[in-house]
C-alpha cells in the first residue's frame, strides 16, 4: 500500500503537545483567564490526529518565529 | 451652561411588533381627514397636520404637551383603516406561520408531547450556544412543518399557501384575504407562539396585520415654507395624505354598501398605499411618485444606505471649528507648525474664559471685534447665552465684560490644532501642529511631514480642528504631537525625516563642497543657528564641518552610506563618510533614529528641522539644476553600450536558433516555448542592467541628475539609463509583449519573428527618440500599468479598511497579551517577542550596544 500523507511531518506544521491537567491550571493561573478564552482548535484539525485529544484538552503549540525564534501558543480543543 | 445628565446603563433591548392597542395609547390624536390646512391656513382638526401631533411653526405651543418648538418632540396619532391591511416587512413571517398551522384549529401542527419536546430543545439550545443557533433550528422546524398535510389535533386537511409577491397569498389557488390570515393567526394560544421564536407578551402574530396605523409626528415630517409663502410638504405627508384619503372613500363605500368588486378594488388600493409608505423600493411595485415623477422617500428609504439616517446621521457626523484647503511647502516654518491663513484664523475661534490676571488683555480682544485681526467673535455669558460681537453690541459687551465670562476669540501663534489628511490610514494622519498666521489662502506644512500625511502639492487639500477645551488641547499635546510621532510603530524608525532637496542638499554639502567661513557662517545663520564658536577658525571650512555644527556635541554614531561606505561621526563631528538617503531618509534614517533615542523627541525635531533647511539652502546658493547635458555620454562610452546591446542581440539569436534546432534545454516546470521567453528576457534585462552600470561610470560625476540618484534624494541608475541609453524590455504581466495581429505584434515585423525588437525591446534612449514600433510597445505598457494603478488603489484600499475594521479594538494589555474586547486571547505574547516596535531600531534590538553600555 502506499504511504499515506501525514500532516504532522510537513514542515509547515508545528509541534503540538497536550498539556497535562496541572499544566493547564498553571496556564490559566499565568494569564489570569478561563478556558474560554483561549484561542480554539478543532478536535478534527490534522496536527491533533491520533494524539487522544479530547474536548475541552489544551494543546501547547511550538512553532518557529520571524521574530522571537521560538514562540509558544495554547490552544483549547473544541468541537 | 448647566446640564443635568442622567447616566444609565442598558441591559437589555426587546424587540416586538407594536400592537393596535399600543399605537391607540401612545397616540394623541385620531386622525380622519386627509385635508391639511382650512382656508385661513391652519391646521385642520383631525387632519395630518393637527396641532396635537407636535409644533414646527416658531412662537406656536404644542397643545398635547404644552411646549414651543425644539422643546416639544412630537405626539403620534392614528388612524382606523376600515380593512386590515398586511404589514410588508412581515410577508414572510407571516407565510411561515401560515404554513405551519392548522386551518381549522390554529394549533402548530405538531403533538402535544412534540410540542412540549421541541420546546424544551429549542430553549436549550438558545442558551447554550445561543440565539443564532436557536434560529437556525427553528427555521429548520418551520421547513419540516410545512410538509405535514394534516393537523395532528383537529384532523383537518392542510392545503399548500404560496405567496404571491408582495403581498398576496394564495390558499390552493383561492386567494386569502387578510381579514381570514388575521382570524386565523388569532387562533394560535401563545404557548404554540413560543415555538417559532417569538414572545407573546410583546409579538402576536396578527398584529403583523394592521388594523390602525401610527402616524408619525409632524415633527418627523415638517413642511417647508418656500420663498412664495407656498408651503411645501414633506413626502411622508404626502404619502399618508394618499392612506387617509383611501381610507376614507373605503369607509364610505361599506356604509353605503357599495359592491364587492369596487370595495375589493379600494382595499387594494389602500394596501399598495399603506406598503409604500413603509418601503417605496419594492421591486415588484411601482414606486409611488410626486407629480414631477421623482420617487417619494418614505420610511425605509431614510434609513437604509449611505444617504441614510444611519450611516450618514449617525456613524458619521459633521464638526464645528474646522477648516479646510489647499496645502503648499514652506520649509522654513518649524516641522511642528501648521501655516494657516488669517481669514482662517479670524473665522475659527478658541475660548478663554476671563479671570482677574488676563482680563485687561482680553478685553482688547473684544475692543478689535470680529473685523480686525487678533479680535474675537463671540462673548459668551455665565448663564451660556452666546452674543455676537459687533459694532452695535460692541460698547454693551464692554461695559458688562468680567471675570466668567468667555471671549471665543482668533487663533494666535502657538495655538494647538489637529491637522488631517484623507484616507487616515494610521495614527500619523492626523497630528497636532502649533498654528502660525500666515498671508495668503492655502495651509502650509513643512514638506519633512509630507511623509506621515502622504501629501504632496499638486492640489491635495488637508483638514484642520482646533480643539476647544483645555483637556482636548492637553489630550491633542501629548498624543498627537507631531515629535511623539516621529519614530514609526510599523517598522521603528524615522517616518519624519529628510526628503528630495534636503537629502541631496546634505549629500552635495558632506561629499563635495567646501565653503569659505563667511560662505559657512551665512548659511548657518539663515537656518537658524547663533552660534559659530565651534566652527573651525580657518579660511576655508569643509561642508562636514559645516554639517557638525548642527550635531550635538557628544554624539557618536557608526553608520554606514547608501552603497556601504563607513560613515563616522566622532563628539559631534562628520569625520568620515557623506549624508545620503541610506541616513536622513524615511523610513531608512538610522542618524535620526539615534539622535532621537539620545537627546529625545523636542531634541530631534529641531535638529531634523536644521539639517532639512540646511539641505535646501546648500542647493539654493549652489545652484541645483538639471538639464539635457546631464545624459551626455562620450563616444567611446557610446560604442561600448552598441556593443553590449549588439551582444545581446546576437544572445537572443542564438538562443532563438538552438530553440529552432531544438536544442534548447527545458527548465524544471516550463515548457521549451517558456524556457526561451525567459531566457530571452534575462538576457535582455541583463543588457539593461549592463548599460546602467556603464551609463553611472561614464556620466559627468558633477551631473546633477547623477547626484539625485546616488544620493537616493529622488530616482535611480536605472531611470538615468533609460534617458541616455537603453530603455529596456517592455513587459506587459512578466513576459514580453505577445498581443497584436496573428503570429506577430506589429505589422512591420515578419509573421513568427522571436528577436528582441519584435517584441519590446527598446534599445535606446528617451533622448535619442523611439522608433514608431519601439514608441508604440511603451504605449501599450504605459497605459497597462495607468490602468492597472486606476483599478487596484480603490480595490486594495477597501482590502485595507476591512482588515482595519477587524482589528479595530484589538489591543495589548498590560499583561503582555494580545486581547480583543471580549478578553479572548489573541496572541499570548505581542507580536510573539513582546517588542514596542516603536522603541527598537527597525524591530530590532541593539544587544551588543546595551551590554556595552553597561559594561562602561
Amino acid at each position: 500500500m502506499k504511504e499515506k500523507f501525514d500532516a504532522k511531518k510537513h514542515v509547515l506544521v508545528p509541534e503540538h503537545i497536550k498539556l497535562t491537567k496541572k499544566q493547564t491550571k498553571k496556564i490559566l493561573e499565568e494569564y489570569k483567564i478561563t478556558k474560554n478564552e483561549l484561542p480554539r482548535i478543532s478536535v478534527d484539525d490534522p496536527a491533533l490526529k491520533d494524539l487522544k485529544f479530547e474536548i475541552n484538552d489544551v494543546v501547547k503549540i511550538i512553532r518557529k518565529s520571524p521574530t522571537a525564534g521560538k514562540s509558544t501558543y495554547y490552544r483549547r480543543v473544541v468541537k | 451652561m448647566k446640564t443635568d445628565y442622567i447616566f444609565k446603563k442598558v441591559n437589555k433591548i426587546k424587540f416586538g411588533v407594536i400592537s393596535p392597542k399600543m399605537v391607540k395609547k401612545m397616540a394623541s390624536a385620531k386622525i380622519v381627514t386627509p385635508e391639511l390646512y382650512d382656508k385661513e391656513g391652519y391646521p385642520v382638526d383631525g387632519g395630518l397636520m393637527d396641532t396635537r401631533l407636535g409644533v414646527i411653526d416658531p412662537g406656536l405651543k404644542c397643545k398635547t404637551c404644552g411646549s414651543k418648538l425644539k422643546e416639544c418632540i412630537g405626539h403620534f396619532g392614528y388612524i382606523e383603516l376600515a380593512r386590515p391591511i398586511i404589514h410588508v416587512e412581515f410577508t414572510k413571517n407571516i407565510l411561515y406561520i401560515l404554513r405551519s398551522i392548522c386551518r381549522e384549529c390554529g394549533r402548530i401542527k405538531l403533538e402535544e408531547k412534540e410540542i412540549e419536546n421541541k420546546l424544551k430543545k429549542i430553549n436549550k439550545i438558545g442558551k447554550v450556544k445561543g440565539e443564532k443557533a436557536k434560529r437556525k433550528r427553528i427555521r429548520e422546524l418551520i421547513k419540516k412543518l410545512r410538509k405535514v398535510k394534516k393537523c395532528p389535533h383537529c384532523e383537518a386537511k392542510i392545503e399548500k399557501i404560496k405567496l404571491e409577491k408582495p403581498y398576496t397569498y394564495f390558499e390552493d389557488g383561492k386567494r386569502l384575504n387578510p381579514i381570514e390570515i388575521r382570524t386565523r393567526l388569532e387562533k394560535i394560544p401563545d404557548d404554540d407562539i413560543i415555538l417559532f421564536g417569538l414572545n407573546p407578551d410583546v409579538v402576536r402574530p396578527e398584529w403583523m396585520i394592521l388594523t390602525l396605523m401610527a402616524i408619525p409626528p409632524v415633527t418627523m415630517r415638517p413642511s417647508i415654507t418656500l420663498e412664495s409663502g407656498e408651503r411645501s410638504e414633506d413626502d411622508l405627508t404626502h404619502k399618508l395624505g394618499d392612506v387617509v384619503r383611501i381610507n376614507q372613500r373605503l369607509f364610505e363605500n361599506i356604509n353605503a354598501g357599495a359592491p364587492e368588486i369596487i370595495i375589493e378594488d379600494l382595499w387594494d388600493l389602500l394596501q399598495y398605499h399603506v406598503t409604500t409608505f413603509f418601503d417605496n423600493q419594492i421591486s415588484q411595485l411601482p414606486p409611488a411618485r410626486h407629480r414631477s415623477g421623482q420617487p417619494l422617500k418614505t420610511i425605509r428609504e431614510r434609513i437604509k444606505s449611505k444617504q441614510g439616517r444611519i450611516r450618514l446621521n449617525l456613524a458619521g457626523k459633521r464638526t464645528n471649528f474646522s477648516s479646510r484647503t489647499v496645502i503648499s511647502p514652506d520649509s522654513m516654518i518649524a516641522l511642528d507648525e501648521v501655516g494657516v491663513p488669517k481669514v482662517v484664523a479670524m473665522k475659527l475661534t478658541i475660548p478663554v474664559r476671563v479671570n482677574d490676571w488676563n482680563q485687561k488683555y482680553l478685553k482688547k480682544f473684544v475692543e478689535r471685534g470680529p473685523k480686525k485681526y487678533p479680535g474675537a467673535n463671540y462673548v459668551v455669558r455665565p448663564d451660556g447665552k452666546k452674543k455676537k460681537i459687533t459694532d452695535e453690541t460692541k460698547e454693551q459687551l464692554l461695559e458688562e465684560f468680567q471675570p466668567g465670562y468667555f471671549v471665543e476669540r482668533h487663533l494666535l501663534d502657538g495655538d494647538v490644532a489637529v491637522f488631517n489628511r484623507q484616507p487616515s490610514l494610521h495614527r500619523m494622519s492626523m497630528m497636532c501642529h502649533k498654528i502660525k498666521v500666515l498671508p495668503y489662502k492655502t495651509f502650509r506644512l513643512n514638506p519633512a511631514v509630507c511623509a506621515p500625511y502622504n501629501a504632496d502639492f499638486d492640489g491635495d487639500e488637508m483638514n484642520l480642528h482646533i480643539p476647544q477645551s483645555e483637556e482636548a488641547q492637553a489630550e491633542a499635546e501629548i498624543l498627537l504631537e507631531v515629535r511623539n510621532q516621529l519614530i514609526s510603530p510599523r517598522y521603528g524608525l524615522g517616518i519624519v525625516a529628510c526628503n528630495q532637496d534636503a537629502i541631496s542638499g546634505n549629500y552635495l554639502l558632506t561629499k563635495e563642497l567646501e565653503l569659505s567661513r563667511e560662505e559657512a557662517v551665512q548659511l548657518l545663520s539663515t537656518i537658524g543657528v547663533e552660534n559659530f564658536s565651534d566652527l573651525p577658525k580657518k579660511k576655508k571650512v569643509t561642508g562636514q564641518e559645516v554639517f557638525s555644527q548642527i550635531i550635538p556635541n557628544d554624539f557618536n554614531f557608526f553608520g554606514k552610506t547608501k552603497s556601504g561606505e563607513e560613515v563616522v561621526i566622532k563628539k559631534g563631528l562628520l569625520t568620515k563618510g557623506y549624508m545620503d538617503s541610506a541616513n536622513l531618509g524615511s523610513g531608512s534614517g538610522l542618524l535620526i533614529r539615534n539622535l532621537h533615542k539620545k537627546y529625545g523627541a523636542t531634541e530631534a525635531l529641531n535638529i531634523l528641522g536644521l539639517m532639512f533647511r540646511l539641505g535646501i539652502k546648500v542647493l539654493l546658493n549652489y545652484g541645483f539644476t538639471t538639464g539635457l547635458s546631464d545624459t551626455d555620454l562620450s563616444k567611446d562610452k557610446k560604442k561600448k553600450i552598441d556593443d553590449i546591446l549588439e551582444q545581446s542581440r546576437k544572445n537572443v539569436s542564438d538562443l532563438i536558433t538552438s530553440y529552432k534546432e531544438n536544442k534548447l534545454e527545458a527548465l524544471p516546470g516550463r515548457t521549451i516555448k517558456q524556457t526561451l521567453e525567459l531566457r530571452i528576457l534575462e538576457t535582455l534585462n541583463k543588457a539593461r542592467n549592463d548599460c546602467g552600470r556603464v551609463v553611472s561610470k561614464s556620466l559627468s560625476q558633477k551631473s546633477h541628475t547623477l547626484l539625485m540618484a546616488k544620493s537616493g534624494a529622488r530616482g535611480n541608475i536605472i531611470n538615468l539609463a533609460q534617458m541616455a541609453s537603453c530603455v529596456g524590455q517592455q513587459a506587459m504581466r512578466g513576459n514580453r509583449i505577445q498581443k497584436g495581429y496573428k503570429d506577430r505584434t506589429l505589422s512591420c515585423f515578419a509573421p513568427n519573428d522571436l528577436k528582441s525588437d519584435a517584441h519590446g525591446f527598446i534599445g535606446r534612449g528617451f533622448k535619442q527618440g523611439l522608433k514608431p514600433s519601439e514608441f508604440f510597445f511603451m504605449a501599450m505598457t504605459g497605459r497597462d500599468s495607468l490602468m492597472d494603478t486606476a483599478l487596484r488603489t480603490p480595490k486594495s484600499g477597501y482590502l485595507y479598511r476591512r482588515l482595519a475594521n477587524a482589528l479595530q479594538d484589538i489591543k495589548v494589555e498590560y499583561d503582555g497579551t494580545v486581547r480583543n474586547s471580549s478578553k479572548e486571547i489573541i496572541q499570548f505574547r505581542f507580536g510573539e517577542d513582546g517588542l514596542d516596535v516603536s522603541k527598537t531600531q527597525g524591530g530590532k534590538i541593539n544587544i551588543k550596544k546595551i551590554v556595552k553600555s553597561h559594561i562602561k
